[in-house]
């Protein structure tokens, strides 16, 4: 692997190189795709004891000011003024035909929201809170900070042997906690359907806090390869691959994320990019919309192969896809017409000529295992 | 000399001209990952040179296999079909993937031999 000076290091680069991490460009980033023990094994560790991933490249942005929450709002269909103190809600940035910018999580801290959005989209993000709310509020890229990933079922297990407070935190709450001897802010969170932790800490002290956290029995490292195989089975999207800005949050299956008072008829609804013909999806459908696919073959189904029907009439497309190490059958999710995007009906990938059956499945692939 | 290698990272041991052996280098496997699908080429079909003849999947990538040699294929590996990891943990051995008849031994004595492949593999 050629030496790349234009890539970014993350705050842990030296330790992954210790790690033997295999280092692959990533978002204008160096980052281990995998360690010696390979993307398998890296995958059952997450959902067996405990996997350490090292996601600084992701964008971390504080909103200030009392007004954040309301500008937030005109900009994302989701309840952020309600969020209470401690809370984490998931949330994405609209343009104006209904489409993703990218897609986020949002943390109402003490005296700030706390915003992790994907490595991709980072810059694109700055500069649409600046255009659109910055009169507002105060906006701050943590260009100083990393973030780790501390994820499976025993994680909770091995961050509470460090600092006992973070067992009492819940799914998608977080709090102000010290590890490594300094601040950092702790979010009950991640992207592979396991219970697990998301950890903001100064760059100053993120390679001391990954040492004492891969010092624990439970934990092993993980990188990004294990990272998109577990997302993938926990059916979460990939923005850029199974969301992006031609896809609606509805065509994605994502209505759940938009609530009831942002919705028509609720006290805040709508004043938000593209709410017009997200509001006109929600009351009409959508003509396509994100399925789950699972192989009745053991043939990996992957991006960008076309699905058809028994005749060989195409209806959409993969847009990502994998074999599944847990379920240990091909995994993939597709945009089908919604008359063929119905459960347990039976379509079929074109794989190197060949017609492949996969059915339709609900997701996740793997249960969810949060702890609420 | 009977084994050799070609540019794809692929090995060819002709020690049987009527069976030789082809498999994936220690370095294909390593780029690859861990291995969990393979398709393998149709016992009694001829390929031409460089045909792609099969398929070898990881969980983050596939890649073609292609024909080392012209020639018919005469075997292939069940077991890997059964057990991919077997192109990671033995890729020169058990993790072999087909069998084919060599016709045309110059196709053969152009390959690399270990020193020119280990030459390769220094400038990657």
């Amino acid at each position: 692997m050629s030496a790349d000076t234009n890539l970014q290091h993350t705050p842990l680069h030296e330790l992954h190189l210790e790690l033997g991490a295999k280092m692959v460009p990533f978002a204008g980033y160096a980052m281990p795709v995998q360690y010696p023990a390979g993307i398998l094994a890296e995958h059952r560790q997450c959902r067996g004891d405990a996997a350490l991933f090292d996601v600084s490249h992701m964008g971390q942005i504080r909103l200030h000011g009392t007004d954040a929450a309301a500008a937030l709002e005109t900009l994302v269909p989701q309840d952020i003024v309600d969020l209470p103190v401690g809370k984490q809600r998931y949330a994405f940035f609209t343009n104006a035909a209904g489409g993703l910018l990218d897609d986020l999580m949002v943390t109402r801290c003490a005296d700030h929201l706390l915003l992790v959005v994907n490595a991709g989209c980072k810059l694109a993000d700055l500069k649409h809170l600046v255009t659109h709310i910055g009169h507002r509020c105060q906006i701050v890229p943590l260009h100083d900070h990393a973030l780790l990933a501390l994820q499976g079922p025993r994680a909770v297990t091995a961050l509470s042997r460090l600092e006992p407070g973070v067992a009492t935190l819940a799914f998608m709450t977080g709090g102000d906690f010290m590890l490594a001897g300094t601040d950092c802010y702790v979010t009950r969170s991640g992207y592979t359907g396991e219970d697990g932790f998301e950890i903001s800490v100064p760059a100053s002290h993120a390679a001391a806090l990954a040492r004492e956290l891969l010092a624990q029995p439970e934990v092993k490292p993980a990188g990004l390869g294990a990272r998109d195989t577990l997302r993938l089975e926990a059916g979460l999207c990939l923005y850029g691959h199974d969301i992006d800005e031609r896809t609606t949050p509805i065509e994605a299956g994502l209505t759940w994320a938009i609530q009831k008072v942002r919705r028509p008829g609720g006290a805040r609804a709508g004043h938000y990019p593209g709410a017009a013909v997200i509001e006109g999806q929600l009351a009409m459908g959508t003509s396509v919309k994100r399925v789950g696919l699972t192989g009745l073959e053991r043939v990996p189904v992957r991006e960008g192969t076309m699905i058809v029907d028994g005749h060989g009439h195409p209806l959409g497309r993969v847009t990502s896809g994998t074999l599944g190490p847990t379920v240990h059958e091909p995994v993939a999710m597709a945009y089908l017409a919604v008359n063929h995007a119905h459960p347990q009906m039976e379509v079929y990938a074109e794989v190197r000529g060949k017609r492949l059956p996969m059915r339709i499945t609900a997701m996740p692939f793997t249960p969810h295992r949060y702890h609420r | 000399m009977t084994t050799k290698f070609t540019p794809d990272h692929e090995w060819i041991n002709i020690e049987d001209h009527e069976a030789a052996v082809v498999g994936i280098t220690l370095h294909a496997q390593d780029a690859l990952g861990d291995v969990v699908y393979v398709d393998l080429p149709e016992v009694g079909r001829s390929y031409t040179k460089g045909e792609v003849a099969g398929v070898v999947e990881s969980v983050k990538a596939a890649a073609d296999i292609y024909m080392p040699v012209a020639g018919e294929v005469v075997e292939v590996n069940e077991a890997l079909r059964a057990d991919p990891s077997l192109a990671n943990s033995d890729p020169m051995g058990n993790g072999w993937f087909f069998k084919v008849h060599v016709t045309d031994m110059m196709q053969f004595d152009e390959l690399m031999d270990p020193p020119a492949y280990d030459a390769l593999l220094k400038t990657l």
